[in-house]
C-alpha cells in the first residue's frame, strides 16, 4: 500500500515536472538586465539649477529661458512683464553621460558654458546603489561694458562654478537632489566681498500627473557677498512635458539663471514678494 | 525500489521529451509602428523571450519593456515612464495555444496562435496568425498583428493625439533553437 502510494506520488511529481509553466521558464531563462534608474527629474534643470539628468548621446536641446521682473512692483510695470532677462541655450548630448551646453543671457550680456559628467548612476536589483552622483562645471563671463573707470580685463570678467549633485529618485513620484556648489568670482566689487563661496542646493520634485510635476530648489550660502543685499535662492516650479518638450513655469527670487548668478547674487526676498515669474521651454532635436 | 525504477523512467521521459519538443529563443525581435500625420514612431526589442512546446502546441512570450530602443532618448524614456509605466508594468507576457501545431513542418505554412496578452498589467485574448518553418535547427516564426492602445488602459494624452496612433502595427520574428534545460 505504501508502495502504491509513493509510486503515485513520483508519477505526479514527475508529471508536475512536465507540465512546468511555459512562462516560468521564460522567467528561469530571462538574462540579467540593466536596473538604471531613469528619469529621476524631468528636464536639465530643477527649476534654476541643474539636475543630474543629461542629454542621451548626439541629443541636441535648445532651451529658451526667460524670467520677468518682480511681481511686487505693481500694476505700472504690470506686475514686472515690462522687465525682462532672457537666455538662450544650447545643450548638446557629448555622450550619454558627458553633457555640454553654451548659453547667453540678456542680465549683464553674460555668456556661459558648462560640461556636466554623471559619475554615479542609481540602480535596483542585483547590483543596486542607492544614488546618482554627477559633477557639474561652468564658466561664466560678463560681457556687458564697465561704466568708465572701472574697466576690467577679460579674466576679471570670469566666473567659475563645481558642483557635485547627488540625487535619490526614491519612488516614480518623488526625488530629490543635494548639490554642494563652489563659486569663485575673479573680481569682486568690494575689498569685503569674499572671492569663493560655498552654498548648498536642495531640491526636490514631486509629480502630480504622469506629465506634470512640482519642482523646488533653495541654495543655503555659507558665505554672503557683502557689496550687495544678497539672500538665498528660493524657487518653485512647475514642469508639464508635451512630447518633444518640457515646459517649466516657475516663480523665482532670482532674475537670473546661471548658476553664479543666481545661487550668489540673488537679493529678491521671496516672502516680501520680490518674485520673478518666468518659464524654461526645451525642444529637443 | 520500483518506486525508483519508474520515477527514473519518469525523469528520464521529462528530460527526453524537454529536449525534443520545446524551443526557445532569447532574442527574438519585436517592434512596433506608430503612424500618424504629425510623427511615425518606431521602436525595436530584439532581446524577447519566446518558447514554443510543439507537442502540446503551446507559446509563451515575455517582453520587457525597457528593452524597446527607439529613435529618440527621450521618446523611449516617455514610452517607460508615462505610457506603459515599466516600473510598476515591467514585461508584457504573452500565452497561448497554437491551434494547427500538426501544420508545423518543413515547408512554410501560416498558423493561427491564440492566447492572452498581458501588457500594462492588462489582459487581453487576441488571436495571431504566424508564417511558421521548422528546419533541423530551429522553429522560425513571424508576423504582424495591431492592437489597440485603449485596450490596454494606454492613454494618450490630448496635446499629443495627433502625434501617437491609437492602432499600433506590433510585428515579431523569432528563431526558436531547441531548449535543453
Amino acid at each position: 500500500m505504501k508502495k502504491i502510494f509513493l509510486n503515485t506520488f513520483l508519477i505526479l511529481a514527475s508529471l508536475q515536472l512536465c507540465a512546468q509553466d511555459l512562462l516560468d521558464i521564460l522567467d528561469i531563462e530571462a538574462p540579467e538586465i540593466d536596473n538604471t534608474v531613469s528619469a529621476t527629474f524631468k528636464g536639465t534643470r530643477i527649476v534654476n539649477g541643474h539636475s543630474i539628468e543629461n542629454r542621451k548621446d548626439k541629443e541636441l536641446e535648445f532651451i529658451i529661458s526667460h524670467r520677468f521682473g518682480r511681481i511686487n512692483t505693481g500694476f505700472e510695470e504690470l506686475f514686472g512683464l515690462d522687465q525682462s532677462n532672457i537666455r538662450f541655450s544650447f545643450e548638446y548630448g557629448l555622450t550619454d553621460n558627458l553633457t555640454g551646453g553654451l548659453g547667453r543671457s540678456s542680465f549683464e550680456k553674460t555668456y556661459d558654458g558648462y560640461l556636466k559628467y554623471s559619475l554615479l548612476k542609481q540602480k535596483t536589483g542585483a547590483n543596486s546603489f542607492p544614488f546618482a552622483v554627477s559633477l557639474f562645471g561652468s564658466i561664466a563671463a560678463k560681457s556687458q561694458k564697465a561704466i568708465a573707470g572701472n574697466e576690467r580685463t577679460f579674466t576679471e570678467s570670469l566666473f567659475y562654478v563645481g558642483q557635485v549633485l547627488i540625487a535619490k529618485k526614491v519612488n516614480s513620484s518623488f526625488s530629490m537632489q543635494l548639490t554642494p556648489t563652489y563659486v569663485h568670482r575673479n573680481l569682486t566689487a568690494i575689498d569685503a566681498d569674499p572671492h569663493d563661496i560655498f552654498a548648498l542646493g536642495f531640491g526636490t520634485r514631486v509629480k502630480l500627473s504622469k506629465r506634470v510635476s512640482l519642482n523646488a530648489e533653495y541654495y543655503q550660502q555659507f558665505d554672503k557677498l557683502e557689496s550687495i543685499d544678497a539672500r538665498n535662492s528660493l524657487a518653485f516650479g512647475v514642469d508639464i512635458e508635451t512630447g518633444g518638450h518640457v515646459f517649466q513655469i516657475i516663480l523665482s527670487n532670482a532674475i537670473t539663471m546661471v548658476e553664479k548668478s543666481f545661487i550668489t547674487e540673488t537679493t529678491g526676498n521671496f516672502f516680501g514678494g520680490d518674485i520673478h515669474l518666468g518659464f524654461n521651454l526645451s525642444r529637443t532635436f | 525500489m520500483k518506486a525508483i525504477y519508474t520515477l527514473f523512467i519518469c525523469l528520464f521521459l521529462v528530460a527526453f521529451t524537454n529536449a525534443q519538443e520545446r524551443f526557445l529563443t532569447k532574442n527574438g525581435m519585436i517592434s512596433f509602428f506608430s503612424k500618424s500625420p504629425i510623427e511615425n514612431i518606431k521602436a525595436e526589442n530584439n532581446q524577447v523571450l519566446s518558447i514554443v512546446d510543439i507537442s502540446k502546441g503551446q507559446m509563451a512570450i515575455a517582453i520587457l519593456m525597457k528593452s524597446f530602443m527607439f529613435e529618440k532618448a527621450l521618446m523611449q524614456e516617455h514610452f517607460n515612464e508615462n505610457y506603459v509605466e515599466s516600473d510598476k508594468y515591467p514585461k508584457a507576457t504573452f500565452k497561448g495555444n497554437i491551434l494547427d501545431f500538426d501544420k508545423i513542418t518543413g515547408s512554410e505554412t501560416t498558423i493561427t496562435i491564440k492566447g492572452n496578452l498581458t501588457i500594462h498589467g492588462v489582459t487581453k485574448e487576441i488571436t495571431i496568425e504566424a508564417l511558421t518553418k521548422k528546419t533541423a535547427a530551429h522553429i522560425e516564426m513571424a508576423g504582424d498583428f495591431f492592437i489597440n492602445l485603449a485596450d490596454f488602459d494606454v492613454k494618450i494624452p490630448s496635446i499629443v493625439k495627433n502625434n501617437i496612433s491609437e492602432k499600433i502595427k506590433v510585428s515579431f520574428r523569432f528563431q526558436h533553437k531547441p531548449y535543453k534545460k
